[in-house]
């Protein structure tokens, strides 16, 4: 499990908008990167580049390269499904499938593949994930409820289950706390803290404490003005980031002098 | 602190921002509406001209207009126009209610005095004249066996262009896709019988006369209707579903059939219930494809079939029996139409039923 992310010269484009120029960096195994920076700077854009989720969007396209352990996710060989299969996301909504109940949201990426497995395994798996969500003491007596029957923040950990349920190499996590009250968010920040020891977890956050309290480094974007592309400006150990940045952008951001 | 308020000024933006204003008690437009009736009904009674529409439709003028006043110097004009808006609403409800109740009003009282078991059961086989016998068995087979056909064509055909249009995008083929559903919904009914019977002609010779043709037909008119009823279904699954589902890794055919169907489904199933509904009264068509018999078939494939449409159409056309009951043509009409209006109320129902069941589950119940 746990892979490393090597990123390449990232072009990022949406049709023949440049969103995001010149990206290059490493993410590393068994560690927390968050991505951080003001709206528009192209972070949901990487991050979504990561498992080749933005292809989805019509029009578009990258340039560069994304290695995860030296294998290009991006050579023309490549299946984008075996690469989300592998490389995990929680979105920033909670977004459990409403025809399905906890249980079967749990497996729904074994369900959904066709994928045949006896009701002991499928059980298994589904405690399994749901505790390494940290979510199977609330809803073990009643895995047969609908999904959307949980409260905002119970949905995103059983989004986060999911993700975990297919034991991907690599989490990627699209602002998972921004629709959740404190007390959800530190839940899932904790869980965040359990999950880097198997996983690699990319975070993408505006809240700068939970980049701070989480992340083991950052990476910080920025864009030159409106219509312009997103760039990185600095990535390092986290501690470094918030206490001595090397840009100044960076700490203008870091310390609210933005703009 | 330039401007200096008088003490007029104050008072006077006070009274705006009072909290509380007169209210009329919760039965006032009920006892308005009664007592324009009765005043309404009275009056007209004493001029020797009474009658229930003329009262009816005065009443409601004196009662907005009297409702609309008694509010104004009671409650204010924002409550008057408020009661104003919902006389009207109340009105066109009324009124809109009023062609459908006087329709199944008219079709039951016509209709009973044939509607038995013996008329679902038997043919017109040997049926002649004022005969005290007949039903429309033959046409019941008929209709379903047509119909069904009909949306067997139709459904697999409608889904998968929704699937393409909603799923595959916006390209030059979709669009022009999207122009020649929107122009065979135009399609005259007579015009795609003619077609299904020009189609088969090829194949069959001139003279050609099978079920099946009029299931083509009537898929000609039911293709559109899918295709649209399915088409906004698919719109409405949240985007957020489809990601969910791609992030797991799950290719994209399989999130179409298992995520984006499935969470569409309770939608689809009232789309095609509404399609059928819309070709199951056809006549035209069936009448140029499929022709008149007076016997049951069963076989969708060979020779004529008589539907529900074209037997009330043909029973009526046939006017008054020259003996034994006289009425008789017109009877079997009215009770085939009642059959046929029976037969989408339950489809509609089990389609209620079916959709109950693939609805989303929402709610903490």
């Amino acid at each position: 499990m746990a892979k490393r992310l090597d990123i390449k010269d990232l072009n990022i484009y949406y049709s023949d908008f440049l969103a995001v120029e010149g990206v290059s960096m490493a993410v590393e195994p068994r560690a927390v990167t968050a991505f951080i920076g003001p709206s528009g700077c192209g972070k949901s854009t990487v991050i979504r580049s990561l498992n080749r989720m933005h292809e989805v969007i019509p029009g578009a396209r990258i340039e560069g390269s994304i290695a995860l352990d030296g294998e290009n996710l991006y050579a023309r060989e490549v299946d984008p499904v075996r690469v989300r299969r592998q490389i995990g996301m929680v979105f920033q909504r909670p977004n459990p499938f409403p025809t399905m109940s906890i249980h079967a949201n749990v497996i729904a990426g074994m369900k959904l593949n066709n994928k045949r497995m006896s009701k002991k395994q499928a059980d298994e798996i589904v405690e399994r994930s749901l505790r390494g969500a940290n979510l199977w003491n609330e809803v073990k007596d009643r895995l047969n409820r609908p999904g959307s029957s949980l409260s905002g923040g119970q949905q995103q950990r059983l989004c986060i289950a999911r993700a975990i349920a297919v034991q991907p190499d690599v989490l990627l996590m699209d602002e998972p706390c921004s629709a959740l009250d404190p007390i959800s968010t530190l839940a899932i920040e904790d869980l965040i803290g359990e999950l880097k020891q198997d996983y690699t977890i990319v975070i993408v956050t505006h809240n700068m404490q939970q980049a701070a309290r989480v992340s083991d480094r950052t990476a910080f974007f920025n864009l030159a003005g409106v219509g312009q592309p997103g760039r990185l400006i600095e990535m390092d150990a986290t501690e470094k980031i918030f206490s001595n940045p090397t840009e100044k952008a960076t700490e203008d951001y870091i310390s609210g002098r933005f703009g | 602190m330039t401007d200096v308020q008088t003490p007029v000024d104050i008072e006077a933006s006070l009274a705006g921002r009072k909290l509380t204003h007169g209210k009329l008690p919760r039965y006032t437009p009920m006892a308005v509406f009664v007592g324009s009736l009765v005043l309404v009904g009275g009056l007209l009674a004493v001029l020797g001209s009474f009658s229930i529409p003329l009262t009816v439709f005065l009443g409601v003028l004196l009662h907005a207009v009297v409702l609309l006043v008694v509010t104004r110097m009671v409650e204010g004009g924002r409550a008057a126009k408020d009661r104003l808006a919902t006389t009207l609403m109340y009105s066109a409800f009324g009124l809109a209610l009023i062609p459908l109740i006087s329709l199944m009003w008219t079709v039951l009282q016509n209709g009973l005095k044939r509607f038995d078991l013996y008329f679902l059961t038997y043919t017109m086989r040997g049926v002649f004249g004022g005969m005290d016998a007949g039903g429309a068995y033959h046409a019941i087979i008929g209709t379903l066996e047509i119909t069904l056909f009909a949306t067997l064509i139709s459904v697999p055909i409608g889904l998968l262009t929704a699937v393409y249009l909603v799923e595959y995008g916006p390209t030059r083929l979709g669009k022009a896709i999207t122009f020649f559903v929107d122009v065979m919904t135009g399609i005259p009914s007579i015009v795609a019988g003619l077609f299904a019977y020009a189609l088969f002609v090829l194949f069959f010779g001139p003279g050609v006369r099978m079920g099946v043709v009029g299931s083509v037909a009537l898929s000609v008119l039911m293709i559109p209707v899918v295709v649209r009823a399915t088409e906004e279904m698919l719109k409405l699954v949240p985007n957020e579903l489809r990601e969910a589902a791609y992030a797991l890794g799950v290719p994209k055919w399989l999130t179409i059939v298992k995520v984006v169907l499935r969470t569409a489904a309770a939608g689809i199933v009232t789309g095609v219930m509404l399609a059928i509904a819309r070709i199951i009264g056809e006549t035209a068509p069936l009448l140029l494809t499929v022709g008149v018999v007076n016997s049951a078939n069963f076989d969708l494939f060979d020779g004529r079939m008589m539907t529900l449409p074209v037997y009330v159409y043909r029973q009526y056309s046939q006017g008054f029996a020259p003996n034994g009951i006289t009425t008789i043509n017109y009877d079997r009409a009215w009770a085939a139409a009642l059959t046929l209006i029976l037969i989408v109320m339950l489809l509609f129902a089990v389609a209620r039923l079916v959709s109950r069941f693939f609805a989303p589950k929402t709610g903490r119940r």
